[in-house]
């Protein structure tokens, strides 16, 4: 007996010296904080955190991967002292959470038909999968299975539905989902999520440059809950009332509607959720997320620098705009007269965006009032250019400096400024005289000659070289200048400004033109009819002949800047895919970077900008959005023709009549009114990838 | 040498500890839904099978037998199999932290496994010499190996199978074990 008891005791004591003598020679050193805040989780190990065990969640709270909250069943005060340990102030981390990716679930026809199939992991090693669509939900529901907080149910319309206040964001579901459809994310990694050619995109949101789910917020307004839709659109897009007035929408043109009937009126539908917002006196709130005690300078309060800083905002980083001109908006303020884009209405949706916490200083322009060396020296950690194309090209003619010659966007920033300063006799004060001509085919153009029409000229001309056809104007706008009286001489190539003794524009010279071959873009080119030169008689000529950006700036700062590469465009260079410029810490998107395009597309390459320099706050590697889908198609998205769609009319844009538009700038579109918004929101088929609702009647 | 060969064949397949002689069947139900983590489990095994059967056998031979103190087989090879889990897991955190990675989370699971503590003590009862034990525990270790990457091979395929509901996961899981057994009773005329 006393050898049994000895004999143990020494068994014991050998491998308990064993052991502790091993623990000292192969210590490794471990953050003590791993020790502590494994402590104070719930000790469960029940994996709901994602991590394995205990153990690994406290190492990912110490590693900064996870958030305090990271354990699901540990109380508040837990949470707080994790928080504690980590320095940090409970909830500084965002939480995550569940959203499922299909729309189309049980109404995407099937291809096969599998028997006994409990599963949808099973039923996804088999060909994929039942669903005609390879990307779609499966909607056995193993996501709800594998839910341990009951936050998941299989919806009626077969993809799952996320409870949103059950749900702890332990991403078990999306684990569990053999097709990736049920996504746990933050909501700043929503924010900065791009559409890639693998997901269950509509044709439209596949084509928008801003990537809004549009069919998300058109049922959103089907079902009356217009703020939802604001807020869908809101993760996407900041300027909604500006783009709901001015945006040409393409999307349209991929509208699947379109094929088989009119395109949904998609602008119209989400100007009419943004003035919903607007006339309803108060502001859906916006959050944003923990500060990450990181600056960004944003230079240029245009549709770039404002998404771009209105998304760094909502991801938590600290925003300073700086503005060359006396008030935000850019393009937007100074390019587009008051008639087509209220000033009031810009000012409310600016407003909003600034409120968020984002800093503005105006009248400071780069190069002049600031350098890049006092934005480092501030301790700014990254910088966005979004100075967009404000220089006109010139026209290059004899005379083209004579008074009464002006430059598209000089010309339209002039008179907005006065415009918006209550100024009644623009006309007088600029010496408009009583004809003008405006030479030039495009948005600008047209935009001039609109604006001249409302401050009382008797007579506007638009000259341009080519016809009508060619006219890179959007056609709504052309069509609404011929109702409003504006004469369009095509065919015509000025060649001469003529003057008078007082140096002052009495008629413009111009040769006739006949169109030849088809050049690079595929417009056929304008030649000289030899000896057709004519004289226009007019008081004032507006050159609207295309844009640039306005580099400048690089040779007046420092050597530092100089290292930024500018292309023979004056576009600032960047990598197409990341913004990154020629200096690291430098980002740039917009007109800037582009040359002139859309508001939407600056909005889109805004938030692309905001990405990349999200990651590089983070200390990450700029990588390209994998599999990018950039406004291209998804290849099986494209139909020819659709079935089950009954022609019904699109709804037509309100517009003031033309007798009460050229006296003055009121707006002249106007909102759809709420029963036909909600008839409008109707004809949306609600497509996805490849599935869509066709029409009830014909069903 | 033809001897260890035989012993290795009727270790591995004969004797199979998991399907003839039914130890270990907490990892072997548990770790078998992933390919991943059974060859995972089945290399930790090993590793540990072979250094636990050579401790315990010198343990027995040069302590419990000239003290006649075999009563305490059981109890002094819980204690030393724990420790000696214990012990190579910190060195191989220390050392190899690469195999650590990729054994990390199963050896904890090995200080708790009968399959461990019943090859160690067949090595006793068989009586086997030195090099027999050896070769047995690393035999057994294999075969512990085989049948578990076998039947999570076989696992992987049953989620496409029509399955009736009462039967579905673990139960046709021991329904199948019970199969590969039978089959491996073919084994049994071998040696």
């Amino acid at each position: 007996m006393t050898e049994a008891i000895l004999f143990m005791l020494g068994i014991g004591g050998v491998c308990g010296l064993a052991l502790s003598y091993a623990s000292k020679i192969f210590y490794v050193y471990e953050d003590p904080r791993i020790a502590k805040v494994e402590t104070n989780l719930a000790g469960a190990n029940c994996g709901g955190c994602g991590y394995a065990g205990c153990s690994g969640a406290a190492q990912a709270v110490v590693k900064g991967e996870a958030p305090p909250s990271v354990c699901v069943i540990s109380s508040p005060e837990g949470v707080a002292k994790v928080a504690e340990v980590m320095g940090l102030e409970a909830g500084t981390a965002e939480s995550q959470q569940a959203y499922s990716l299909c729309d189309g679930g049980i109404r995407a026809t099937n291809k096969y038909h599998y028997l006994g199939v409990t599963s949808c992991k099973a039923m996804s090693v088999v060909f994929g999968g039942q669903r005609d669509c390879h990307v779609g939900c499966l909607g056995l529901g193993d996501c709800v299975k594998a839910c341990k907080f009951g936050a998941l149910t299989m919806g009626k319309p077969g993809f799952p539905v996320v409870d949103e206040n059950m749900c702890v964001g332990c991403g078990a579901c999306n684990k569990a989902c053999p097709k990736d459809i049920i996504q746990v994310k933050t909501m700043s990694e929503k924010l900065l999520k791009f559409n890639q050619k693998s997901d269950p995109l509509a044709p439209c949101s596949q084509t928008c440059p801003a990537e809004i789910d549009i069919p998300q917020y058109i049922s959103h307004i089907k079902n009356r809950d217009y703020l939802a839709a604001v807020q869908t659109i809101r993760l996407r897009n900041p300027l909604l009332l500006s783009c709901g007035r001015v945006c040409p929408h393409p999307c349209e043109n991929d509208c699947r509607r379109g094929i088989a009937d009119e395109a949904v009126s998609i602008n119209q539908l989400k100007r009419f959720a943004a003035d919903y917002e607007m006339n309803s006196g108060s502001r859906v709130p916006i959050k944003c997320a923990p500060d990450s005690g990181k600056k960004v300078a944003v230079i240029g309060g245009g549709p770039a620098g404002l998404s771009c800083a209105y998304f760094l905002r909502r991801v938590g980083h600290q925003v300073t705009i700086f503005e060359a001109m006396p008030k935000l908006g850019g393009m937007l303020r100074y390019g587009i007269p008051e008639y087509r884009l209220p000033k009031k209405v810009l000012e409310w949706e600016i407003e909003g965006i600034t409120k968020l916490g984002i800093e503005t200083h105006t009248n400071a322009k780069l190069g002049l009032d600031f350098g890049l060396d006092s934005l480092v020296a501030s301790g700014y950690d990254a910088i966005f250019i979004g100075i967009g194309a404000w220089k006109d090209h010139g026209l290059g003619i004899p005379g083209d400096d004579l008074k009464g010659c002006f430059n598209g966007i000089k010309f339209l920033s002039t008179i907005s400024s006065l415009v918006s300063a209550g100024d009644v006799s623009i006309r007088e004060k600029m010496n408009l005289g009583k004809r003008a001509a405006v030479i030039g085919g495009g948005n600008t153009a047209v935009d001039c000659a609109r604006t001249m029409l409302r401050l009382g000229l008797e007579k506007v001309y638009m000259v341009y070289r080519r016809t009508r056809k060619e006219m890179p104007a959007n056609e709504v706008e052309i069509v609404a200048s011929e109702h409003e009286g504006i004469e369009f001489v095509f065919l015509a190539a000025p060649s001469r400004v003529v003057g008078n003794e007082a140096g002052e524009v009495t008629h413009l010279e111009y040769l006739k033109m006949e169109l030849g071959e088809p050049d690079a873009s595929g417009r056929r080119r304008p030649v000289p009819v030899k000896g057709s030169e004519t004289l226009l008689a007019v008081d004032t000529i507006v050159t609207a002949i295309g844009q640039a950006p306005d580099p400048s700036f690089v040779e007046k700062t420092s050597k530092r800047i100089s290292e930024l590469n500018i292309t023979r465009w004056s576009t600032i260079d960047n990598d197409p895919t990341t913004l990154q410029s020629s200096i690291p810490y430098i980002f740039t998107a917009g007109d800037a970077a582009t040359g002139p395009a859309l508001v939407v597309d600056a909005i889109g390459s805004g938030r692309r900008a905001a990405r990349s320099i999200d990651l590089f706050l983070k200390g990450k590697k700029i990588e390209p959005v994998k599999d990018s889908l950039q406004k291209k198609r998804i290849e099986e998205s494209v139909f020819k023709t659709i079935s089950g769609v009954q022609t019904i009319k699109r709804a037509v844009m309100p517009e003031l009549p033309v007798n009460r538009r050229l006296d003055s700038f009121v707006e002249v579109d106007l909102v759809l009114p709420e029963e036909q918004a909600l008839a409008e929101a109707d004809r949306c088929l609600s497509c996805c990838r490849i599935c869509y609702n066709p029409d009830k009647k014909s069903a | 040498m033809g001897d260890y060969f035989v012993l290795a064949i009727s270790c591995i397949f004969v004797n199979n500890i998991l399907l003839a002689q039914f130890l270990g069947n907490c990892p072997f139900l548990g770790t078998s839904k992933k390919m991943e983590t059974a060859t995972g489990m089945a290399m930790a095994v090993v590793f540990v099978l072979v250094l636990a059967g050579v401790i315990t056998w010198i343990t027995d031979t040069y302590l419990l037998k000239p003290l006649n103190i075999e009563f305490l087989r059981t109890l002094s090879f819980i204690l030393i199999i724990a420790s000696l889990v214990q012990f190579v897991e910190m060195f191989l955190k220390k050392s190899m932290p690469a195999l650590y990675a990729g054994l990390g989370i199963f050896l904890p699971l090995i200080t708790t496994n009968c399959a461990v503590m019943g090859v160690c003590l067949i090595n006793i009862n068989e009586e086997y010499t030195f090099m027999q034990s050896v070769v047995s525990s690393f035999s057994y270790a294999v075969g512990f190996g085989l049948a578990l990457v076998l039947f999570a091979g076989i696992r992987e395929r049953i989620i496409i199978a029509r399955v009736p509901k009462p039967l579905q996961d673990t139960s046709i899981g021991l329904v199948t074990a019970g199969m590969i057994a039978l089959s491996f009773f073919a084994f049994k005329g071998m040696v």
